[in-house]
């Protein structure tokens, strides 16, 4: 049946209400399973040997004695995962990663593993493998591992995107390039130009609940696993692919997951466990440690981005250039090339050019972190736009508005926009309170916009009908954030229930058909949009048996507030039908209820958001503290507001986090100095302030509600805001996050010196 | 391994005396569980000292008080006439990770972990604190600070343990305060501390005065020059000025993840003069 | 080695166990007792996703060894509503939806718990210090404060 996707006005009577998620009541009272709360019978305790050097070669390893030591079942080296990635360089990179195969490239990167009966012994057999590195020179900083006398990760590596082939290897892997109009000729017109340098560290997402999965392989091939994740059916297609299985004999049921951002999209530990669970012919449970998260699992790029922006007296900008350097770890990312996307698309421009370098250095594999690249890109490019209205003489939120991207602007990096939220984000914040509120002693106001993509995908949903005529709704998309909630309130919209009659469960690999996974900020609107086509059939059966009951045409059937209505004064005595008497009575008029969907979810409306804050700087020590804190941003509709606030008010505090102290900090000799939560500082509770929202709502087209992906957007802009914040404050720009006290005291005490 | 819970001091000593291979005390734990944890030791005998009679209370004399080993951070926290008498130490204490953290942790195994870093150990260096000890060879007092030798070795010999924390009663006009800088508001290690202790005269000239730094150098520093910089005088802006530049200049730091050399040597200076501040107003001073 | 016989009171019922002299009394309360609902976060007490009150006292689980809880009263996030009665505080981060993933919730809410027994009216300042040795990275904390602030009024009318 032919689904359309585009929006049309309409009142709502469930979508836009804030009832109790369904998956609330087990997670306050401890019952709800996360990945390592679940137990196989006669399961053994996986652990992983990692290495200590940045960069070393692996010469020999000798798994002899752990073998040896009793209750050892399997120890695996890359030998038991051999290469069948037949040619695919990212699932190649994949395999490397789980476990390293001639090199290990980075501080804790995997080399062997063992499965014992207990997590004692497995200890012991670690530390009874003997590995032989040739420790080699390593590169963890971006700017370093540019440079053409630095070590090289690979030699295999050859830039592209360049003008002229490469003749050397070089550890860039990527030059990418955006924009359109004419920079030089923009710069020409410009009365003032600025141009700084800046530099992101690494963070880490920082989910609470580290990687754990349970994987049982049986000898007729056969395999489940039980992860926390943000794709199980991507995991399922990775692991089959690494271990050569047939993704349908491997099942993959995500548990409730405590976190990911992006973090949980990739998988590390699971072949890894699925490999020691076939050798040992038993189930194996591997859970990181905190220690392991940090230094082996998949942080996001440390950056170096120059900008340069131009504009007239007017405010007009009249052209704007940047050169951003991504770190990916040791092998090929996208990363860059998205920051390169992502730093101008707030502006309406008539000359922009950005250029994009994806680089390699000796950390570990860089993963998505909720809006990928954008936070860092924002943050150089709208500090730089903070200061070229101070140049100006304009007041920072006007110039921004002059400038806003619109319905119609071709993009910076390429498509033409349809109605976009920039605009009205930058007046709601004008007009907020917060912008007029006073300032004291040593506090400084920031504000900073952020943009992002939002992703759709592919995705597939069953509703079925109990014979109750209670309401099972099965997603694929894993709920990172009480997205069942959401869903169940959109089939209830479409259905004309009430949203107790609707249970939405996340269904695992081999209940379902495949769905991307959790990202792009797609949960919500791809899988709102897979509910209400599957509602939609659903309807259309029930008006079919309803028509069948009544034994009239199927035509003159109408589905209203959950019940089949008879159309037409000849049919004034047939009471209507509810979905319960309907679902009664499918036995004998031909069986279950069910509706389906499966459908590419086109059209994730572009998002926007503008943040206001307040900072207090102590010029004595550097300190700051983040007084009061603004999110406005377009949500297209919010079906939950409640979680809509709830991801708006999260994103803001990881950036807050990030653009304040969070970093990955290497010591010389290539290792992490802080792979824990006291020395990698995410924000408490006693960091922050309340963090106040306003949900605009500016329907996205392609989608019936109108709803736009609302979970990514609210990270990028803090970064920009509170620099703007703090260099108000502190009367000097900051350049480099996180903008710890020492960097901040340090930046005071050179302004002064200066 | 083995893990033993004794109720006496002497069988404590005994055993601990006569353990051979490695043997931790555990009193609040939140050091050698994070070490046990972490793989870097694997002790053969663990003592659990907070059976022991009398080790988790605090006792007050007419001497002062004394601070039993085992006596939690947070139980210092709940103590009125401690508080009263040293707000200074007991804020120290109350500093310590989180609240979760000072339900079990105490300001004696905080010394004898003897982190450069350790939060109640500035304060109780100030305050003139003492550690009595209980050995094999018998009983013992000495100063904290002659406790730490360097990060993570202590002076106690073989089956010793320090048995209780030993402070004075107050003198008329007196005050300590304590102050730590972390980037957070809470969970942190301090990157600069400093513990001011203050007796002044009836006109509120400084009569006494210990100031101590912590995270500075290898261990906590008593500053002498700062007692110096204070006595004397009232605690007027040049006596203030002349004490940042003494604890700046006193201080041996190094760079590392938590903080730069530059940033803790003018830190130190700040915190310090911020203590002593509290300090003062708490012994009376205006 | 030698396991340690220990015999304890959990959530108000007797218990014994044997356990590891190493073993801490959150991997006794997950892995011998089945009592999940104390996540580990990282293991060295600085995410409070294992918190319990132990003897009235909050404490990380992680930081405390399962040898220790002998002859001790040890209260769980399983033992925190009374049957299917949920408690203010559980009912409060329902409706105010201070929980997105849930890993922390269980840590928060025994944490909470004990600040409202210590201090039945706190300010926000109290709330949000109160509660710093938890860590939550999806809220931003913001739903957390107002959800305590609103069970402790209701509980005062109780």
């Amino acid at each position: 049946m032919n689904f359309d996707p585009r929006y049309s006005n309409r009142s709502f009577t469930s979508v836009g209400t804030r009832p109790i998620r369904p998956d609330g009541v087990d997670k306050v009272t401890g019952r709800a399973r996360y990945g390592a709360d679940f137990n196989m019978a006669g399961q053994l305790v996986g652990r992983v040997l990692r290495s200590p050097h940045p960069h070393a070669k692996i010469r020999k390893i000798d798994t002899a004695k752990a073998e040896k030591l009793a209750g050892v079942k399997a120890v695996i080296t890359a030998a038991d995962l051999p290469d069948l990635t037949d040619g695919d360089a990212a699932m190649y990179d994949i395999l490397d990663n789980c476990m390293a195969r001639k090199k290990a490239l980075y501080d804790g990167h995997a080399v062997a593993a063992v499965a014992a009966v207990d997590a004692r012994t497995a200890r012991q057999a670690l530390k009874l493998i003997e590995v032989d590195y040739e420790v080699l020179l390593h590169v963890t900083d971006v700017d370093e591992a540019m440079k053409h006398t630095a070590p090289l990760l690979n030699d295999a590596i050859f830039t592209e995107g360049l003008e002229e082939k490469p003749v050397k290897p070089s550890n860039v892997t990527k030059r990418t390039q955006f924009g359109h109009g004419d920079i030089h000729e923009g710069f020409g017109q410009a009365d003032f130009v600025v141009k700084r340098s800046f530099k992101t560290e690494q963070t880490h997402q920082g989910y609470i609940e580290p990687h754990a999965c349970v994987a049982s392989v049986s000898s007729d091939g056969t395999a489940d696993l039980w992860v926390c994740t943000q794709g199980h059916f991507v995991y399922r297609q990775h692991c089959a692919q690494l271990l050569g299985m047939e993704a349908s004999k491997l099942r993959v049921t995500s548990s409730e997951i405590g976190g990911g951002f992006g973090g949980k999209t990739h998988v590390w530990a699971e072949p890894v466990a699925l490999a020691l669970a076939r050798k040992a012919g038993r189930p194996v449970k591997l859970v990181m440690t905190r220690d392991e998260v940090f230094r082996a699992s998949g942080p996001t790029s440390a950056t170096s981005i120059d900008v340069r922006i131009g504009a007239r007296k007017d405010g007009t900008i009249t052209a704007a250039e940047a050169t951003l350097r991504y770190s990916c770890g040791p092998y090929a990312g996208m990363w860059a090339e998205i920051g390169a996307m992502t730093a101008f698309a707030c502006y309406r421009l008539e000359n922009v050019r950005t250029v994009g370098y994806e680089v390699l250095v000796n950390r570990p594999k860089t993963a998505a972190y909720r809006a990928p690249s954008a936070p860092m890109a924002a943050f150089a490019v709208e500090s730089a736009i903070d200061e070229l209205a101070k140049e100006i003489g304009m007041d920072p939120v006007e110039f921004r508005i002059r400038n806003a991207a619109q319905e119609g602007t071709r993009s910076s990096y390429g498509p033409v926009y349809g109605p976009i939220g920039i605009g009205p984000t930058l007046e709601a914040a004008k007009n907020h309170p917060h912008m007029k509120a006073p300032l004291g002693k040593n506090q400084g106001r920031g504000m900073a916009c952020g943009f992002w993509f939002n992703f759709g995908g592919q995705t597939c949903t069953d509703l079925n009908i109990g014979m109750d005529g209670s309401v099972s709704l099965a997603v694929g998309t894993v709920d990172v954030g009480g997205s069942r909630a959401s869903l169940s309130l959109v089939a209830a919209e479409e259905l004309g229930i009430a949203y107790e009659q609707v249970k939405a469960v996340v269904a695992d690999t081999s209940s379902l058909g495949y769905n991307d996974m959790t990202d792009g900020s797609r949960g919500t609107f791809s899988s709102s949009m897979a509910t209400i086509s599957a509602a939609r059939n659903t309807i259309k059966i029930l008006r079919e048996r309803a028509a069948q009951m009544w034994d009239i045409p199927v035509d003159d059937v109408v589905w209203e507030k959950g019940h089949a209505i008879a159309k037409g004064e000849k049919y004034g005595n047939l009471a209507a039908l509810s979905l319960k008497e309907i679902a009664a009575a499918s036995g004998k008029t031909g069986g279950p209820i069910a509706g389906h969907s499966e459908l590419v979810a086109d059209g994730a409306g572009v998002s926007f958001a503008t943040h206001i804050c307040d900072i207090e700087v102590d010029p004595e020590t550097g300190t700051t503290r983040v007084l009061r804190y603004t999110v406005v941003q377009d949500a297209g509709k919010a079906v939950h507001p409640t979680y809509v606030e709830g991801q708006y008010q999260g994103g803001a505090a990881q950036g807050i986090g990030w653009a304040l102290n969070e970093e990955y900090i290497y010591g010389k000799d290539g290792r992490l100095q802080n792979p824990g939560f006291l020395d990698y500082r995410i924000p408490v509770c006693s960091d922050l302030p309340m963090i106040d929202t306003q949900i605009l709502e500016i329907p996205n087209p392609n989608h019936p509600y109108g709803v736009r992906g609302v979970g990514e957007t609210s990270i990028v802009p803090p970064l920009a805001a509170i620099a703007n914040a703090v260099s108000n404050a502190a009367g000097v720009r900051m350049t480099h996050i996180p903008m710890s006290p020492p960097r901040i005291l340090a930046a005071i005490e050179a302004e002064r010196g200066g | 391994m083995r893990y033993i819970r004794p109720l006496s001091m002497e069988d404590a000593v005994g055993q601990l005396a006569g353990s051979s291979g490695t043997a931790a005390i555990l009193a609040g734990g939140s050091d050698l569980l994070v070490r046990m944890k972490g793989g870097f030791i694997e002790p053969d005998l663990i003592l659990d000292i907070k059976a022991i009679d009398g080790l988790s209370e605090i006792r007050e004399t007419a001497e002062g008080f004394s601070i039993g080993a085992a006596v939690s951070c947070a139980l210092m926290g709940e103590s009125a006439a401690l508080k009263g008498e040293w707000p200074g130490v007991v804020e120290a204490a109350k500093l310590i990770g989180s609240k979760q953290v000072q339900g079990r942790c105490t300001i004696t195994g905080n010394l004898c972990n003897a982190s450069p870093a350790a939060d109640s150990v500035p304060a109780l260096v100030a305050a003139g604190a003492m550690a009595l000890i209980a050995g094999p060879a018998g009983r013992r007092t000495v100063a904290v600070e002659a406790v730490p030798t360097g990060p993570g070795k202590t002076s106690l010999a073989k089956g010793e343990i320090i048995e209780a924390i030993l402070l004075d009663r107050r003198a008329p006009r007196s005050g300590d305060a304590y102050l730590r800088f972390i980037p957070r508001t809470e969970m942190d290690i301090a990157v600069v501390s400093a513990g001011v202790n203050l007796t002044l005269d009836e006109q509120g000239v400084v009569k006494s005065a210990r100031v101590a730094l912590g995270a500075v150098a290898p261990t906590v520093l008593l500053v002498e020059e700062a007692t110096e910089a204070l006595i004397g005088r009232k605690l007027d802006e040049a006596a203030l000025e002349r004490l940042a530049k003494v604890c700046s200049g006193a201080c041996r730091p190094i760079d590392d993840k938590r903080g730069t050399v530059e940033f803790r040597r003018k830190v130190a200076g700040v915190l310090a003069r911020r203590a002593a501040t509290t300090a003062y107003a708490r012994a009376g001073g205006k | 080695m030698a396991g340690v016989a220990v015999s304890t009171t959990i959530n108000g019922d007797n218990v014994e166990y044997l356990c590891q002299p190493d073993e801490t009394l959150l991997d006794v309360l997950r892995d011998r007792l089945g009592l999940t609902g104390a996540k580990e976060g990282c293991g060295t007490g600085d995410c409070g996703a294992c918190s319990i009150i132990l003897d009235d006292r909050l404490v990380c689980s992680c930081l405390v060894l399962g040898a220790e809880a002998e002859g001790r009263r040890v209260e769980t996030i399983e033992g925190m509503a009374h049957g299917d009665r949920l408690h203010p505080l559980q009912q409060k981060f329902l409706e105010h939806a201070a929980l997105q993933c849930g890993i922390c919730t269980p840590g928060f809410l025994i944490a909470a718990k004990d600040l409202l027994a210590k201090n039945p009216d706190p300010t926000e300042e109290e709330i949000r210090f109160g509660l710093a040795g938890n860590l939550c990275r999806c809220t931003g904390y913001d739903k957390i404060v107002r959800a305590v602030q609103d069970a402790a009024s209701v509980m005062k009318g109780a």
